[in-house]
């Protein structure tokens, strides 16, 4: 299980995120929502250790991570996929794939052997094929399509098993036909692999429909948390944030 | 030339299976080259062209260990050639003062450009892009200031005079022309395999991972910091060993070697050969050096020519020439699949 206790994190007078605390069970699927700025992507740096929190605990198991680097952080469990596409531009789909498996089996700095090592091979089909990426293998990252690079991000994250799979706005940048087909992935990677899912979502039909478990962000502080029905309903919400959307976006 | 056919085909073979197979590819390879180099004085008696190879021998080495950094990892070092310098006075040094067997000196020159390499490189490697390339180069004016001043122990500008004495070990006697020839090329040829088979591990797709994405890399487990330090050792023993080799053939060594001009001729020679291939660095040595040779001999403002060269490379075909021939070559094989 992840619990977040108290995380707070400033930018200068600017409380980024202003204690947060929350637990994601195991093998739960939640949606992170909130304006612009609400602090999501801050909260998942916090967790995932591109940022250093100013006080609170990150608790994976009971083992507290806040602070620590992104490799040791990744090595616990807790993997994630950007906003922004974050692949290896020249290496090919399944270079990418086993030289993540490299890494995870700690063998990326290997030098008396050739890449790619065998024991990486089934690891890195498994999680290709999954992703609906092993016909494109041979491709360079750089010439997939947008939706692919995605995927391909995606499949970074998970083919280094982790317990906890954030995703920052899987969908970012997606048709909307795109957007639905990204996210029945997702859902049937939650699934199937039976992993703790965290994502963040701009799309309320989409949130509204797939999480069975919605936080909502606004100034750095929770809003509101629950099932779809509660977020709804939830007067705060409506104010702050979905009643008030196209307000907010004008202004 | 089997070496630019050996480079075109290394870039042609997707990275498949077979990866034990590609190893001997190499391993061949290297046999064929060194074959053909060692068997060139049974067919010319011409000691300009021995000469030349072995000034290959030591600038190919350095050469292509910088490519390791610039070309793989994205580190542009504009001071690897402290190394170059440091491996020919740490030679130098040893066999006049000491006059240990040369592979002894061998080994332990590369002991000394460890420590120093490890030194410099986890002070350089944590900085970025620009940062990096300025204070790598201020380690090499440090190395080569510290050359020019301390006169009494390097001999001052004036470089390590008296020659290296080069006693005979295995049978081997380096003042000999034919046998430092075929010494050189063999160090050429086990050094280029030695890199190669880093560039081809795991460790080397690391390093790519890092020169397209450090921010990622780290977030797969990966110490990118360490990763960055290690290659940066490693290359810099490669470039000792071309300043070794350098140090037998001039049999001495000059403040030239240290100055910051090496480095500079370094990326000179990574641009003009291309740094996406794994040969093209060597392509660029022998380029360069053909260039000097020939342009000094028409003109002494041959300084012009090589930046008309260098600028001819770097806007009109925008990459090395084995970088140019590695792409047409697949272009063609694409759209002949195409068909």
């Amino acid at each position: 299980m992840l619990e977040i206790r108290n995380l707070a994190k400033s930018f200068g007078g600017v409380k980024a995120t202003n204690d947060v605390s929350l637990d994601f069970p195991d093998g739960s699927l939640t949606a992170v929502i909130g304006p612009n700025g609400a602090g999501k992507s801050t909260f998942f740096n916090l967790i995932t250790g591109a940022l250093s929190p100013d006080s609170g605990q990150v608790l994976l198991d009971g083992i507290d991570l806040a602070g620590r680097s992104p490799p040791e952080i990744v090595r616990h469990g807790i993997g994630r996929a950007f906003q922004v596409a974050s692949i290896f531009k020249s290496l090919t789909v399944q270079e990418t794939m086993l030289a993540a498996v490299s890494a995870d089996q700690r063998s990326s700095a290997v030098l008396h052997k050739r890449f790619p090592l065998p024991e990486t091979r089934d690891r890195a089909e498994h999680v290709m094929e999954l992703l609906g990426l092993a016909s494109k293998r041979h491709r360079t990252a750089a010439t997939l399509s947008h939706g692919d690079q995605k995927l391909l991000d995606i499949a970074l994250a998970l083919v280094l098993k982790p317990k906890v799979l954030l995703l920052d706005e899987p969908t970012a940048g997606m048709g909307p036909e795109e957007r639905w087909r990204m996210i029945d992935k997702v859902r049937e990677l939650w699934e199937t692999q039976k992993i703790t899912v965290v994502f963040i979502e701009h799309d309320m039909d989409i949130v509204f429909k797939i999480a069975p478990k919605i936080v909502v962000l606004c100034y750095g502080r929770i809003l509101a948390a629950g099932t779809p029905d509660e977020i709804r309903n939830n007067s705060a919400v409506i104010d702050a944030y979905l009643g008030t959307e196209h307000a907010g976006a004008a202004a | 030339m089997t070496e630019l056919e050996a480079g075109r085909a290394q870039t042609l073979v997707p990275v498949r299976s077979g990866a034990v197979l590609q190893r001997y590819r190499d391993v061949l390879i290297a046999l064929i080259a060194f074959a053909v180099l060692a068997s060139l004085p049974l067919f010319t008696g011409s000691k300009a062209l021995l000469d030349f190879v072995i000034r290959c021998s030591a600038y190919g080495l350095f050469a292509t260990s910088l490519n390791l950094l610039v070309g793989y990892t994205g580190l542009t070092s504009f001071g690897h050639g402290m190394f170059f310098g440091l491996g020919a006075y740490s030679f130098g040094l040893i066999m006049q003062k000491l006059g240990v067997p040369i592979p002894v000196a061998f080994v332990a020159t590369l002991a000394i450009t460890a420590v120093f390499a490890t030194i410099i490189g986890a002070i350089c490697v944590r900085l970025k892009e620009i940062y990096f390339a300025f204070v790598t180069l201020a380690f090499q004016m440090l190395i080569h200031s510290t050359i020019l001043s301390w006169a009494s122990f390097t001999g001052g500008d004036q470089g390590l005079r008296g020659g290296i004495p080069r006693p005979v070990f295995l049978g081997i006697d380096l003042s000999n022309h034919v046998h430092l020839y075929v010494t050189s090329c063999a160090l050429l040829i086990l050094g280029l395999l030695a890199m190669r088979q880093i560039a081809q591990s795991p460790f080397g797709y690391t390093l790519r991972m890092i020169r397209d994405n450090a921010a990622r890399a780290s977030f797969l487990g990966i110490d990118v910091w360490r990763a960055k330090l290690t290659v940066f050792v490693l290359a810099a023993l490669f470039a000792s060993m071309g300043g070794m080799v350098m140090a037998l053939f001039v049999s001495g060594a000059y403040p030239e070697f240290a100055y910051w001009t090496i480095s500079g001729e370094g990326i000179f020679i990574n641009m003009l050969g291309g740094v996406s291939t794994f040969l093209g660095p060597m392509v660029g040595t022998v380029l360069l050096l053909l260039l000097n040779d020939t342009v000094t001999r028409f003109t002494e403002y041959h300084g012009i020519v090589l930046g008309v060269v260098i600028l001819f490379f770097a806007l009109g075909l925008r990459k090395g020439l084995l970088d140019f021939v590695a792409e047409w070559f697949s272009h063609r094989h694409d759209a002949g699949k195409g068909r």
